[in-house]
């Protein structure tokens, strides 16, 4: 009976610490919206921001996208061959990466890559001071640190979203001409037959909301980071893990919305 | 003590983390225009009750007044004025490593729009001259400086804007008795000049008697002695003596948990 009591306690005592981990995280993210209205603005650090997030992202959100595509083609080609249905590898291939892995995969790297280090940054910052030396200094750490990478986050991922989706779709165009012996033609043709706007368009606005997401967890942990060197480490795994679970939650979400009817 | 209202009037100021008693219904007046030191052992409080004053923690109860106006019932806007005429030295430099030198030293006129970026790089090499720094530093990044250096920036920053009231946490930790003796210099000389007040904390009873006209002693989250600089070594506080002196022995007994 104790021991019953115990579990429960305990399992009470976890849920209650994520929901009260999950508001303090909506108040810091209100309190960031609050500000991304009000001046001063700071489009130098916005600017130094998107390159930082997006430019340097590049390459790895690249070599995902052109990888995957690739693989889908190949995979798609083997499974589908046994219903005799190889027809449809190209559209298989670009409504995947549009509506699923070009968000997802740039999503999850991109948290892992950006995310990390955006906890890196601001929890050096918290535990030598340079947050409280902001403050003295006139100048209001949310705006100055937060709002930056928040915003340029949620316009870049989509950006970065738009190449994966190219170049995975290009990937699995390799795949097909070069080694299951597509016609160049019709597989482009097979591509395009069947892709909507809305395909696309979901993909960006999960690209958007993951943006957001991985920003906020970043700057949300490296901003309430404590403890020295631990604690920043601390805080860059709690940031990519939030992160990534909460993108893969989300996604799910999103998709509902656009297309569960 | 001093016949002039104080600079910074404390009443009761007590804050606590979880169930750690920092601060315990803290009094202190701070007198204005002259060097005031506050002494006391490593985690007894010293930083968080300079976070307190500066608005950076939050305290649970009490009053602050600088210049006779309570800084805890202000609206945010008056506070940030208060704020502009302060500056803080941190203990550990606090300079932004994300930033040069010149940068750092500037980043409070540029923020408070006192000057624009074309005149405040050449602002900014005249106050890292006044800290004994040549203009080559001005493009470096704090990463690239000594200790020493680090503290001379830190320093330039915190004066820069002309505060009236300075903040020094610990200033000479971290630096060799030289170094030390050559900063404390700098932050008498640069206080003077600025008419300013300054408030230190320390452990460096050399530095405190450097840098201090009056010295007060922080112990158990209270102020329990405060007097002239020159009394220290014959305060007739038993508290005081022991930690002056650097015996073991004592009233104070050092707390193992922290
Ligand atoms: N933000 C905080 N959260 C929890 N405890 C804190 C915090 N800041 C300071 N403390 C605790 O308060 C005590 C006093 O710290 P501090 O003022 O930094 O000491 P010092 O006198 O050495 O400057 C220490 O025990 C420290 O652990
Ligand atoms: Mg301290």
């Amino acid at each position: 009976m104790s021991a019953l009591l115990d579990l429960l306690a305990a399992i009470g005592r976890g849920v209650f610490g994520l929901l009260s981990a999950a508001g303090s995280v909506a108040v810091f993210a209100a309190v960031a919206l609050s500000h991304v209205v009000r001046p001063p603005f700071y489009p130098r650090l916005l600017a130094r921001q998107m390159m930082e997030i997006g430019y340097f992202s590049l390459p790895v959100v690249a070599l995902t996208a052109i990888f995957s595509g690739m693989v889908l083609a190949l995979q798609s080609y083997t499974g589908f061959a046994r219903f005799s249905a190889e027809g449809a590898v190209a559209t298989v291939v670009v409504l995947s990466i549009t509506r699923e892995l070009g968000p997802v995969l740039a999503g999850l790297m991109v948290a892992g890559r950006i995310g990390a280090a955006i906890a890196a940054e601001l929890g050096t910052m918290r535990v030598t001071d340079q947050i409280d030396a902001l403050t003295t200094l006139s100048t209001n750490p949310i705006k100055y640190l937060v709002v930056p990478r928040l915003v340029a986050a949620t316009i870049v991922l989509p950006l970065l979203v738009i190449i994966a989706d190219i170049l995975g779709v290009l990937g699995g165009f390799i795949v097909g001409v070069a080694k299951l012996e597509f016609n160049p033609a019709t597989y482009m043709q097979r591509t395009w037959e069947f892709l909507e706007v809305q395909d696309v368009v979901s993909g960006l606005v999960k690209a958007a909301v993951f943006g957001f997401i991985i920003a906020l967890m970043g700057c949300y942990q490296g901003y309430h980071s404590r403890g020295g060197a631990q604690g920043v480490g601390a805080a860059t795994t709690n940031a990519v893990v939030s992160a990534s679970i909460l993108i893969l939650t989300f996604n799910y979400v999103i998709t509902e919305l656009f297309f569960a009817r | 003590m001093s016949e002039a209202p104080p600079k910074i009037r404390i009443r009761g100021l007590s804050k606590a983390f979880g169930t750690k008693v920092v601060l315990d219904r803290l009094d202190l007046d701070v007198p204005a225009g002259k060097g005031f030191v506050v002494i006391g052992g490593s985690g007894s409080g010293k930083s968080v009750l300079i976070k307190c004053i500066l608005g950076l923690i939050e305290p649970d109860a009490g009053t602050i007044e600088i210049d006779g106006r309570n800084v805890l019932a202000m609206r945010r806007s008056e506070r940030e004025a208060v704020n502009a005429r302060i500056g803080m030295l941190f203990q550990q430099g606090a300079l932004f490593d994300s930033l040069p030198v010149w940068e750092n030293v500037a980043f409070g006129l540029l923020a408070r729009k006192m000057m624009r970026r074309p005149e405040a790089k050449p602002r900014a090499v005249e106050i890292l001259a006044q800290v004994g720094l040549g203009p080559d530093v001005a493009d470096l990044y704090p990463s690239e400086l000594s200790g020493g250096m680090q503290k001379r920036v830190a320093l330039a920053r915190a004066i820069a804007a002309r505060p009236d009231l300075i903040f020094f946490d610990e200033p000479t930790t971290g630096l060799d008795p030289i170094m030390g003796a050559i900063i404390d210099a700098l932050i008498v000389a640069q206080v003077e000049r600025l008419g300013a007040t300054a408030f230190s904390i320390t452990h460096d009873m050399a530095s405190a008697q450097r840098i201090g006209d009056e010295i007060a002693m922080i112990h158990k989250g209270k102020i329990i002695w405060q007097g002239p600089a020159d009394r220290i070594y014959d305060s007739g506080n038993p508290y005081v003596d022991q930690f002056v002196r650097g015996k073991s022995e004592g009233p104070i007994t050092m707390e193992v948990r922290v």
